[in-house]
């Protein structure tokens, strides 16, 4: 992919954030393979118990990080639904610390009303997440 | 919020203050940003309320004030906070913990412009672990918008 191409496909991703991603500071760092890493930098608006970033402030990421992998995999094949989450369960592995924080989604599975969608945040090592989801969406179409 | 951010008011081992639920949020941190206030508690239980606001939004309608329905994310921060909170009620102190895992089922979209209130209870504490469960509501506990299962793990023994 072109730089350009490159930058059109992450300002594509930043554009279909909501209010509610934007407002915590959510944003796009790359495309990485077939799907956006969002970042999420440390601020008092993400702080959990001292010293640490809150764990619905990760959940928040993860299910962005999900989304947004999934929209990307439903556009490669020219569909847009709705989508609605079902369910998400989010695993907490260590605490995240006061530094930017990456999350990528991985589709385990997109069919016609239901994908599988997983998510893992890390921060300076991506080999050492922090935390991991994994979420079942509904494909609403019209 | 607050551009001074008040110190955290608890230290570990510390009697449990419901009072001092409300500075844990008022003002700082996640929970203060996205506006968490204290409803109300019982021996195992909290209630927690998260008024709607543009600004937590994951589904916009353009053009309609009051519009849109909250993401799913501060809805897990209120349930994630509001089950962390009611371990602390029944065991009746203040001790750190870890959440292990956190599941949340959305069970309809919550309604655009409404407050959204968790309940949450711990109905079983082991030495290592709590055992948590809850659910939000926009105004009718019957008609639930999320429920949440989960398990905290002991920092130190309960």
């Amino acid at each position: 992919m072109g730089r350009d191409n490159a930058s059109d496909a992450v300002a594509r991703i930043v554009a279909t954030l909501p209010p509610y991603a934007l407002s915590l500071g959510i944003g796009v760092d790359r495309i990485d393979g077939a799907a956006p890493v969002l970042t999420l930098d440390f601020s008092e608006k993400v702080h959990g118990r001292p010293g640490f970033l809150h764990g619905g402030a990760i959940g928040g990421l993860l299910e962005m990080a999900a989304i947004a992998a999934l929209r990307v995999a439903l556009a490669e094949r020219g569909a847009v639904p709705r989508l609605k989450p079902v369910n998400m369960t989010v695993e907490f592995l260590r605490g995240g610390t006061e530094q930017r924080t990456y999350a990528i989604g991985r589709v385990t599975r997109a069919g016609r009303r239901i994908a599988n969608v997983s998510a893992e945040a890390w921060q300076d090592d991506s080999a050492r997440p922090i935390a991991s989801a994994w979420m079942n969406v509904l494909l609403a179409n019209g | 919020m607050n551009d001074v951010v008040p110190p955290f008011p608890i230290a570990p081992g510390q009697p449990f203050d419901p009072a001092i639920i409300a500075q844990v949020m008022n003002g700082r941190g996640h929970g203060g940003f996205i506006g968490l206030r204290y409803v109300n508690h019982g021996d195992d239980w909290i209630e927690i309320a998260l008024p709607w606001r543009a600004d937590l939004v994951g589904v916009p309608e353009t053009g309609v004030p009051n519009s849109g329905i909250l993401a799913s994310g501060p809805i897990i921060t209120l349930l994630d906070n509001a089950t962390s909170m009611s371990v602390w009620v029944k065991s009746g102190a203040f001790r750190p913990q870890a959440t292990l895992d956190l599941r949340l089922d959305y069970v309809r979209a919550a309604t655009p412009g409404k407050t959204v209130i968790a309940r949450a209870e711990c109905y079983r504490l082991t030495r290592s672990a709590a055992f948590v469960r809850g659910l939000a509501h926009d105004g009718d506990p019957a008609d639930p918008v999320a429920h949440a299962a989960g398990v905290f793990m002991k920092v130190e023994p309960f």
